[in-house]
C-alpha cells in the first residue's frame, strides 16, 4: 500500500516536472496571445447576399472567404484568421490580423470588391448636340481572366501603375477585343468607376496590358493585391473594427501578471493560515495546477486573451475550493474515526459535491465556448476565450485538487503514523 | 443553529437590495457601452505621456476615418474600436440564448442529481436572484460611476450564473446526504447542513474575493469593471445559496404539505 503510494507520488512529480519544463520560457513552446494582448486588429464585415438564392449564397461565402484569405496573405500578415458566421440569416466575415499597425489600410484593402471589367466605348451618333455622348459596353473580359498583376512605374510619366498579364483564355479575348477596337478607346472599369480609357493602337497579342490611372503608390499596391487575390464574389461592408496597439497589449499583460501574482500569494497565505499543514499541501497542489495549466495552454495551444486570463484566475479560486471542501469535511470526520480512515471518508464524501458542482460549471463553460460552432451562440471573440480557460481550469483542478492533494495527504498521514 | 427561523429576514435583505437595483434599472436604465449601442471608442497616448480617451456615437465610415486621421496627428494610437449599430441586438440575442440554454441544462442536471424538481427550481431561482443583483448593481454603478455594460459584463454575468449554482449545489448536496443518513424533519436537516457548509462557503468565497480584489486594484482599466462584476456576483452567489435557495426549498416543501392536507 505504501509502496503504491510512493509510486503515485513519484508519477505526480514527474508529470509536474515535465509540465514545468514545457511551461518554462526556455522550452520551444510559446504562449499564443490574442489580439488584445499582442496588438492587432479584428475586422467584422457584413456580407451582402441579398441578390443571391440559398445555394449560391453558400458558394459565394466560401469563395469570399478564400479571396479574403488570399488578400490577407498577400498583405503580409503572419497568422491571420478568417472566420465566417451566420446568425438569423445575416452573414458575417470576421478577420483577425495580429500585429497590424495600419488597420485602416487593411480595412480598405479587404473591403474593396475589386471587380475589374474591360468595356468597349460606343460613340452614340451625334444627334444634333454639341458634345457627343458615349456609353460603356462591358465585354466578357474581366478580372477573372487575369494571371497576375504587378506594380510598375509608367515609362513615360514615372507614375505608379499596375501591369497585368492575362491567362490563356484572357489573352485570346484581349486579342479579339483589341482587334475589333483599333483606334477606339477601351475603358478599364474598376468597381463601376472608369480608371482609364486608352486608345487601342493595334491588335495586342500576348495578353499584356497596363492600367495607368492616377494612383498613389499605396493604391497601386492595394490594387495589385486585390487583382492577384481575385474580386470579391459579393460586396461586403465593415461593421466593426477593434484595434489594439502593441503597447496597450503589453501593458495589459504586465498588469494582469502582477494582479495574478498578488492574488495567488494572498490565496496561498490564506490557505496556510486557516488550514496550517493541510493548507501547505493545498498550496503545493495549487502550484502544480498553475504549472500544468500553463503547459496545457502552450500544448493545445489556447489563444490567451484578457478575459481568458481572468478565467484562469477565477479557476484558481475554484481549484482551491476542492481543497477547502475536503479539509472542512476532514475536520468533521477526524472527530469520528482514526485519521487515516477519516481522510478516505472525507475525500469520498467531498467528491460528490465537487463532481456535481463542477459539472454545473462545465455546462456553462461548454455553452459559452460553443465547441460545435452553433450559429445562434457566440462563435468567436472574448467570451469564447474566457470559457475555454475556465473549462480547462476546472478539468485540471479536479486532478490537482483531488488526485494530487489526496496522495500528498496520504503520505503525510503515513509519516505521522510511523512517528507515533 | 436554527438558520431557517430567520427566513423572513433573509427575504427582506434580498428584497431591499433587489428593489434598489430594480428602481435604478427602471429610472436610470443600463449604461450601454459601444458593444451594444454602436459607436467609436479610442485611446491615444499624447507625446506628453498623457493617455486620452475619446468616445463618439455611431458615425459613417468617412466620418470615422476623418476623426481617426485627426486623432492620429496628436498621439500614438493605443486602441481604436468602432462598432456598427447592427452588432448590439445580435449580441443581446446570442447572450439570451446562451443564458436560456445554460439555465435549462443546469435545471435538468440538478433535478436528475437530486431526484426532485424542487431542488432544480430553487437553484435556478437563486441564480436569477444573483443575475438580477448583478444587473441592478451595474445599473447603479453605471449611473454614479459610469460603469458600462459591454461584452465583458456579459461574460461576467454568465460566469456568475455557474458560480451561483456551483455554490448552491454544495449546500444541497449536504442536505441530500443528511436526509439519506439521518432523515427527520427537512427543516432540521437543512439547519445542520447550512451550519456544516458555512465555513467552506465563506472560505471559498474569500479565496475568490482575494483573487478578484487584486484584479480590481492592480489589473488595469480594461478588466476593472469586469472584476467588479465578478466580485458582486461572487458575494451575491455566496449569500444566495443558504439564504435564498434553501428558504425557497423549505417554503416549497411547506406549501406542498399544506396543499396535500387540504386535499384530504
Amino acid at each position: 500500500m505504501k509502496k503504491n503510494l510512493l509510486v503515485k507520488i513519484f508519477f505526480i512529480f514527474i508529470l509536474a516536472a515535465i509540465a514545468a519544463f514545457i511551461s518554462s520560457p526556455w522550452s520551444k513552446y510559446r504562449l499564443k496571445l490574442g489580439l488584445d494582448l499582442s496588438g492587432g486588429s479584428r475586422l467584422t464585415y457584413d456580407v451582402d447576399t441579398s441578390n443571391l438564392n440559398d445555394s449560391d449564397r453558400e458558394k459565394a461565402i466560401s469563395s469570399l472567404r478564400n479571396v479574403l484569405e488570399r488578400r490577407v496573405n498577400l498583405f503580409g500578415v503572419s497568422e491571420p484568421n478568417v472566420l465566417t458566421s451566420t446568425f438569423e440569416g445575416k452573414n458575417r466575415v470576421i478577420i483577425e490580423l495580429p500585429g497590424v499597425n495600419n488597420p485602416q489600410e487593411a480595412a480598405a484593402l479587404l473591403g474593396k470588391t475589386a471587380q475589374l471589367v474591360f468595356s468597349e466605348v460606343k460613340q452614340d451618333p451625334a444627334n444634333g448636340s454639341a458634345t457627343p455622348s458615349a456609353s460603356l459596353v462591358p465585354t466578357n473580359l474581366t478580372g477573372a481572366d487575369l494571371k497576375s498583376a504587378d506594380v510598375v512605374f509608367d515609362q513615360n510619366t514615372g507614375k505608379p501603375s499596375v501591369s497585368i498579364q492575362f491567362n490563356e483564355e484572357g489573352s485570346k479575348k484581349f486579342e479579339e477585343i483589341t482587334g475589333k477596337n483599333i483606334n477606339q478607346p477601351l475603358a478599364i472599369v474598376l468597381d463601376q468607376n472608369m480608371v482609364s480609357a486608352p486608345i487601342v493602337q493595334e491588335k495586342i497579342v500576348g495578353g499584356k496590358a497596363q492600367i495607368s490611372g492616377t494612383f498613389t503608390l499605396d493604391e497601386a499596391k492595394n490594387l495589385e493585391i486585390q487583382l492577384n487575390a481575385g474580386a470579391l464574389p459579393v460586396p461586403i461592408k465593415l461593421v466593426e473594427e477593434r484595434s489594439v496597439g502593441a503597447t496597450l497589449g503589453a501593458d495589459s499583460i504586465e498588469k494582469s501578471i502582477k494582479a495574478g501574482f498578488v492574488g495567488i500569494i494572498m490565496v496561498a497565505l490564506f490557505m496556510i493560515l486557516v488550514y496550517r499543514k493541510n493548507g501547505l499541501i493545498a498550496v503545493v497542489a495549487l502550484l502544480i495546477f498553475g504549472i500544468l495549466t500553463l503547459a496545457v495552454y502552450k500544448l493545445i495551444p489556447v489563444v490567451l486573451t484578457l478575459p481568458g486570463i481572468a478565467g484562469f484566475l477565477l479557476s484558481v479560486g475554484m481549484a482551491v475550493d476542492s481543497n477547502i471542501l475536503i479539509f472542512e469535511r476532514l475536520k468533521e470526520e477526524i472527530k469520528k474515526r482514526p485519521i487515516a480512515d477519516a481522510l478516505e471518508v472525507a475525500f469520498g464524501r467531498a467528491w460528490d459535491s465537487i463532481r456535481d458542482a463542477n459539472i454545473a460549471t462545465l455546462v456553462t463553460a461548454f455553452i459559452l465556448a460553443n465547441p460545435l460552432d452553433w450559429g445562434f451562440l457566440h462563435t468567436s471573440g472574448p467570451v469564447r476565450g474566457f470559457a475555454i480557460t475556465l473549462a480547462l481550469g476546472i478539468g485540471i483542478s479536479l486532478f490537482t485538487g483531488v488526485v494530487v492533494s489526496r496522495n500528498l495527504m496520504r503520505l503525510l498521514v503515513n509519516e505521522r503514523r510511523i512517528k507515533t | 443553529m436554527n438558520w431557517m427561523k430567520y427566513r423572513i429576514i433573509y427575504l427582506i435583505i434580498s428584497m431591499v437590495f433587489l428593489s434598489f437595483g430594480i428602481y435604478s434599472l427602471l429610472n436610470w436604465k443600463l449604461n450601454l457601452g459601444i458593444d451594444f449601442s454602436g459607436g467609436v471608442v479610442a485611446e491615444y497616448k499624447l507625446p506628453s505621456g498623457e493617455i486620452k480617451n475619446y468616445r463618439y456615437p455611431a458615425k459613417s465610415d468617412e466620418e470615422v476615418a476623418k476623426i481617426r486621421a485627426e486623432l492620429k496627428k496628436d498621439g500614438e494610437e493605443l486602441k481604436f474600436e468602432t462598432v456598427g449599430p447592427s452588432i448590439g441586438p445580435e449580441l443581446i440575442k446570442k447572450t439570451v440564448y446562451a443564458l436560456g440554454i445554460s439555465a435549462l441544462l443546469i435545471l435538468i442536471w440538478v433535478t436528475i442529481q437530486f431526484k426532485s424538481i424542487k431542488f432544480g427550481v430553487s437553484a435556478i431561482l437563486a441564480m436569477l436572484h444573483d443575475t438580477l443583483m448583478l444587473i441592478g448593481g451595474f445599473s447603479i454603478l453605471g449611473h454614479f460611476f459610469g460603469a458600462e455594460i459591454d461584452f465583458l459584463f456579459v461574460t461576467a454575468a454568465l460566469t456568475i450564473l455557474s458560480f451561483s449554482v456551483h455554490d448552491t449545489i454544495v449546500v444541497f448536496d449536504r442536505i441530500r446526504e443528511k436526509q439519506k443518513k439521518e432523515g427527520g424533519e427537512l427543516i432540521n436537516v437543512v439547519n445542520s447542513a447550512i451550519t456544516e457548509t458555512m465555513n467552506r462557503s465563506l472560505n471559498n468565497s474569500f479565496t475568490i474575493i482575494f483573487m478578484l480584489l487584486s484584479l480590481v486594484l492592480l489589473g488595469g482599466d480594461t478588466i476593472r469593471w469586469f472584476a467588479i462584476a465578478l466580485l458582486i456576483g461572487t458575494i451575491s452567489g455566496t449569500y444566495s445559496s443558504p439564504f435564498v435557495a434553501v428558504p425557497l426549498l423549505i417554503t416549497w416543501e411547506r406549501l406542498e404539505k399544506k396543499f396535500k392536507k387540504s386535499k384530504y
